[in-house]
């Protein structure tokens, strides 16, 4: 198994939640203080050296006009972390490609981000979440038609070395595709692919690509990766799915102690208290199936996020599957019985700070983990291992 | 003449490739009815009350109501020119047309396509042009409202608002559903226009009637007083308490402004 340090760049210091509609999408950034915000990229960057140094990979997202992500161009923090760092690989999950106009100069950063890290970029694409459409201008309606013919299109763009090539597609037009420069990996960087529901799973397993899944613990995840597993056979992969196609990404928190793990697993959980989305930016019609629609409009769908904000407790998470977190015991047990019901992951994506999560408590979550709990994982959890057999079972 | 009233039951008519579900009702001059956002459903009861002296005929557009979606279509445009070949199917030499908001937008499309073959254009608190200044919408964020925000800008009444989405069938709101994802596909950007319409606008050399209720928070009395000066020929009016559907919340007093206007 490989583990991923994640953060999304908060931004923590605002006023109390009962201020404002949102977090995301209307919250003027005139709370936003450019030179604390500065200070912060600093020490995001530093936790994720710290994160290469103990072993760990770097993963990275992006979202728009939000305080919970303050990365609206990860592709310029990849860069600079393509210089600062040496060994550790660079994933960006994701580019939300359902919402940029031009895939080929998607196809033009990703290739410079490999360039520069000598090869070390894993390139994750997503379709974004729903409160992206707005700050985009990005019609909600056909995202998943748009987001394939996007990465179809941006693979051409990296796999295509004999001058220019044309696209004249539905959605995007380009007349002259000659990246300069092409990716450091050949034929192109790994791709990763996000989704929480089994909907698109079965595409990407066909493709191969890495299939990521956020938070959707015990109940979600089984459906997903199944799906993706029938994705994968039915194109002819063969019967076997290795477990490093499948990512899980969850809040984990490791301590030596169980009030320190505590104490940090509570600070995590601004991940989800602070989380305040009105509804009328979670469901821009077009983007959840008809049905779904549908039934949010009769109200039978709760306000997902302000129950979540209620509900969010640290035994109610780590019950769900969403949070691993507590002594490096606690936390590998905890992972472990993730790892058996879901049949299998090669990835943990560890959501490792959020709010106020201060420096030196993220440093020490990612050191206990990376020294107690993630050589026990490299251990039991093989990346060579077989989707849905135990460890005694790898592919040959 | 004796008037007898067509089967209730829409029929389904094949254009261009859509699987259009069609109206038609009543006797006399035909009257082509194009509905707005929020589909046909809502404005039966207004139709029922048209097609006492005229002869309605109102497609469900694209994506709404039962009708279907090709692939190929996302722009209101597009529907323009499927209602150009409904026209000539069901030979609709000439004809009235009323469009009620996106509705409106759909007429005025085709009547700058086709201006010799409409008679009188009436446009219900219509849609489709950009007027005012670059940094403000024309129209409120339908997309970005909360739902009750929005049933105070539609109503004038709040209470003669006919749609309860808590006492609808699972395919009733299968349908409220797909409807609103087609409205956003078509309207999403550029926002509720079509950047070239006001500028194809003088070719309309029918007499138009631009309606709006004097409440309606959707479309401004501004808006209209600048879509219809784009017109050679057109006048505004407003309905008294009535919003942007005056349609439903004053059904008697819009249809005597609009036969009014279409007799004249």
């Amino acid at each position: 198994m490989r583990a991923w340090h994640f953060s999304e760049n908060a931004y923590p210091y605002l006023p109390p939640a009962d201020e404002y509609e949102s977090i995301r999408v209307s919250l003027p950034n005139r709370i936003y203080d450019p030179k604390k915000g500065a200070a912060l990229y600093d020490r995001y960057i530093d936790e994720w050296l710290v994160a290469e140094d103990e072993g760990v990979e770097i993963m990275l997202n992006e979202h728009h006009q939000t305080a919970t992500c303050v990365d609206p161009a990860a592709p310029l923090v990849l860069a600079a972390l393509a210089r600062l760092t040496k060994s550790a690989r660079l994933l960006i999950l994701g580019n939300p490609v359902a919402n940029r106009r031009q895939p080929v100069r998607v196809a033009e950063e990703m290739a410079m981000v490999d360039i520069l890290s000598k090869g070390r970029l894993e390139c994750g694409f997503v379709r974004g979440v729903p409160y992206e459409v707005l700050p985009a201008n990005s019609n909600p309606v056909r995202m998943n038609e748009r987001q394939w013919e996007a990465m179809d299109l941006i693979v051409k763009a990296w796999t295509s070395h004999e001058g220019p090539v044309s696209h004249e597609g539905r959605f995007f037009h380009h007349r002259n595709i000659n990246i300069w420069p092409r990716p450091y990996q050949q034929p192109h960087p790994p791709i990763w692919v996000s989704t929480t529901t089994p909907g698109g799973a079965g595409r990407v397993g066909a493709r191969g690509y890495v299939q990521a899944t956020f938070l959707t613990g015990f109940g979600g995840t089984p459906a997903i990766y199944e799906s993706y597993r029938k994705g994968w056979r039915e194109a002819g992969r063969g019967a076997d799915v290795p477990v490093h196609r499948l990512a899980y990404a969850a809040l984990v928190y490791a301590a030596e102690n169980e009030s320190d793990a505590r104490a940090g697993a509570e600070k995590l959980l601004w991940y989800m208290t602070s989380n305040k989305v009105p509804l009328h930016f979670c469901y821009p019609p077009g983007y959840v199936p008809t049905a779904v629609h549908a039934q949010i409009l009769r109200g039978a769908a709760i306000d997902q996020h302000a129950a979540n904000r209620a509900n969010a407790t640290v035994d109610k998470a780590i019950e769900a599957g969403i949070m691993f977190a507590g002594t490096p015991d606690q936390v590998f047990r905890q992972i472990k019985r993730m790892y058996d019901h879901v049949g299998g992951f090669g990835h943990l994506l560890i959501m490792g700070q959020a709010g106020f999560l201060e420096h030196d408590e993220t440093v020490r979550g990612i050191k206990c983990f990376a020294r107690e709990v993630y050589p026990r994982l490299k251990e039991e959890f093989p990346d060579t291992a077989v989707f849905g057999v135990g460890k005694e079972r790898v592919v040959a | 003449m004796t008037v007898v009233s067509k089967p209730a039951a829409p029929g389904m008519i094949s254009i261009a490739g859509v699987d259009l579900e069609l109206l038609d009702r009543g006797q006399g001059a035909p009257i082509l009815y194009l509905h707005g956002g929020a589909g046909i459903g809502v404005d039966v009861p207004f139709l029922e009350l048209l097609a006492k002296s005229r002869r309605v005929i109102a497609p469900s557009h694209p994506g709404f109501g039962k009708s279907s979606l090709p692939d190929w279509l996302d722009s209101i445009d597009d529907i323009a020119h499927i209602y150009l070949e409904l026209m000539d199917r069901i030979t609709l030499t000439q004809t009235d047309v009323i469009g009620f908001s996106i509705g409106g937008w759909v007429a005025a499309e085709m009547a700058t396509k086709v201006p010799d073959r409409i008679n009188r254009l009436v446009l219900i608190g219509p849609v489709g042009v950009k007027t005012g200044r670059s940094d403000k919408l024309d129209i409120p964020d339908i997309f970005a409202l909360p739902r009750d925000t929005l049933a105070r800008l539609r109503f004038h009444d709040l209470a003669k608002n006919p749609v309860d989405l808590a006492v609808m069938s699972d395919d009733e709101l299968q349908v409220v559903a797909r409807n609103s994802e087609t409205l956003a596909l078509l309207t999403w950007e550029p926002y509720m226009h079509n950047p070239k319409l006001k500028h194809r606008l003088h070719r309309v050399n029918a007499p138009a009637l631009f309606l709006r209720g004097v409440s309606d928070g959707i479309v401004s009395a501004e808006y209209l007083e600048r879509y219809a000066a784009l017109l050679p020929q057109a006048r505004t009016e407003t309905v008294a308490e009535a919003g942007h559907w005056p349609h439903v919340e004053q059904p008697q007093a819009t249809l005597d402004r609009i036969m009014q206007f279409l007799k004249s």
